[in-house]
């Protein structure tokens, strides 16, 4: 028997100009599905180290100055931290629609429109994404 | 149609090696390609070739042929004529300008399935494409994910296991006695599975596919689509359909497919594959959900 070549699956990741709409519906899921993931334990692990409080006295939480205060201002008056919210935003956002869009195929309804849902999707998400901007990026300076 | 068109440009193939020869001595240029020894085939026809042509560039490999073992893309300017596809763009460069290019071909009306190539990164069939709807230069290679073994020749031998597996044909026992009898089926189930009937087991879906890349023993596309014909069809007992399901539903069966509708997209005959492996999900869960 002669040998063949495989071609291999490099080519696959070369070929991004030629995805369509689904595949990009799919890469995209799968993205903001791992950030949120990522988020998720990041924000548990910050919240956990900053619950000091919890047992704290009750004159340093009336002030305002107990760890989980101090940590969640400090926080918010970063610049980079109010502009992550905004990716977190836009991330939930995408993935919550495109997941009732998922929900719709998998309910086998309007499959011959799966591709104008995604572009839907898309505009929605960037739509409030640009709305929040105002609200996240209020009284923080670079 | 397409050999009608053809039949014409036989007696000009036969003139064609003599053309150059005739001119030799007239044309410095190529004389000077007959010192050197190397003709350029594709640029030397490219010159005499009246009227508008058309860049196709070919995916080139033949583990037999020693500078053919490393894969190429080789160029050939082909005569373009309306209506032209993208297989008599690559049958004429075989029969006039290399006789070893290698591809599959049979009916040329996208009925047998067998020429299926990737063009301009698209699964496309090669008889159904026409060259005009094609940006030029137009990029021909075999299908992805399958081992190339010549040229524009794919191993489908996974892919017709693949088709086997969900055992392709009617079982039904129970037929009909009587020598005239027939066994009928509705008219609504004719209409429910009539699409799935129309694959030709050309393997643009599973070569599209890039979860069937990753997961070799996932049914793909057409073995799901040709599943869901059968378990569709009415004239099948209820136990043969279940028999059916207990198949499809397995770890690398139906739940494999993730809706990125690239097999949807690419299939030539139009059948909507994600809407029928959805379907057939909604119909395993079924089976289990007894109390539903």
């Amino acid at each position: 028997m002669s040998q063949s070549y495989n071609r291999g699956l490099i080519e696959d990741f070369g070929r991004w100009k030629e995805f369509s709409a689904g595949m990009w519906a799919w890469i995209f899921h799968k993205f903001t599905g791992w950030m949120l993931i990522g988020y998720l334990f990041t924000h548990i692990a910050v919240l956990s180290t900053a619950v000091g409080a919890a047992s704290g006295d009750a004159s340093l939480v009336a002030s305002g100055d107990d760890i989980y205060t101090t940590t969640i201002q400090g926080l918010e008056s970063l610049f980079i931290v109010r502009v992550l919210e905004v990716g977190l935003l836009a991330v939930a956002v995408f993935h919550i629609l495109n997941g009732l869009r998922l929900l719709m195929v998998d309910l086998g309804v309007g499959l011959d429109a799966q591709d104008k849902s995604f572009y839907a999707s898309l505009v929605l998400t960037a739509i409030i994404t640009v709305a929040s901007v105002p609200t996240f990026l209020d009284g923080v300076t670079l | 149609m397409s050999t009608q068109q053809q039949e014409p440009e036989q007696p000009e193939s036969q003139e064609t090696p003599k053309d150059p020869e005739m001119k030799g001595a007239e044309s410095p240029v190529d004389e000077k390609e007959k010192e050197t020894g190397e003709i350029d085939q594709t640029t030397a026809d490219e010159t005499e070739l009246e009227g508008e042509t058309v860049l196709i560039k070919v995916f080139r490999y033949d583990p037999e042929v020693a500078d053919k073992q490393e894969p190429r893309f080789d160029e050939f300017h082909v005569p373009f004529e309306k209506g032209m596809t993208v297989l008599d763009a690559v049958m004429y460069a075989r029969d006039h300008y290399d006789s070893s290019l290698t591809f599959r071909h049979s009916c040329r009306q996208a009925v047998c399935g067998s020429d299926a190539f990737f063009v301009n990164g698209k699964q496309r069939l090669g008889c159904k494409t026409q060259m005009a709807d094609l940006e030029h230069p137009v990029r021909i290679e075999p299908l992805p994910h399958q081992e190339v073994v010549k040229d524009l020749v794919v191993d489908m031998d996974h892919f017709y296991d693949q088709m086997h597996t969900v055992e392709p044909y009617l079982q039904q026992d129970d037929l009909p006695t009587g020598d005239l009898e027939e066994q009928r089926q509705s008219r609504e189930n004719r209409e429910k599975i009539k699409m799935s009937t129309r694959c030709i087991w050309c393997g643009a879906c599973m070569s599209s596919c890039n979860i069937a890349a990753g997961d070799n023993e996932y049914l793909g596309p057409a073995a799901i689509n040709k599943a869901y014909r059968f378990a569709m069809d009415d004239r099948e007992d209820e136990e043969v359909k279940e028999h059916r399901l207990r198949i499809i539903e397995q770890e690398h069966g139906v739940w494999r497919c993730q809706t990125q509708f690239s097999c949807t997209e690419v299939c030539p005959k139009d059948i909507p594959l994600t809407e029928h492996i959805q379907e057939l999900k909604r119909e395993a869960v079924k089976k289990n959900l007894k109390f539903w």
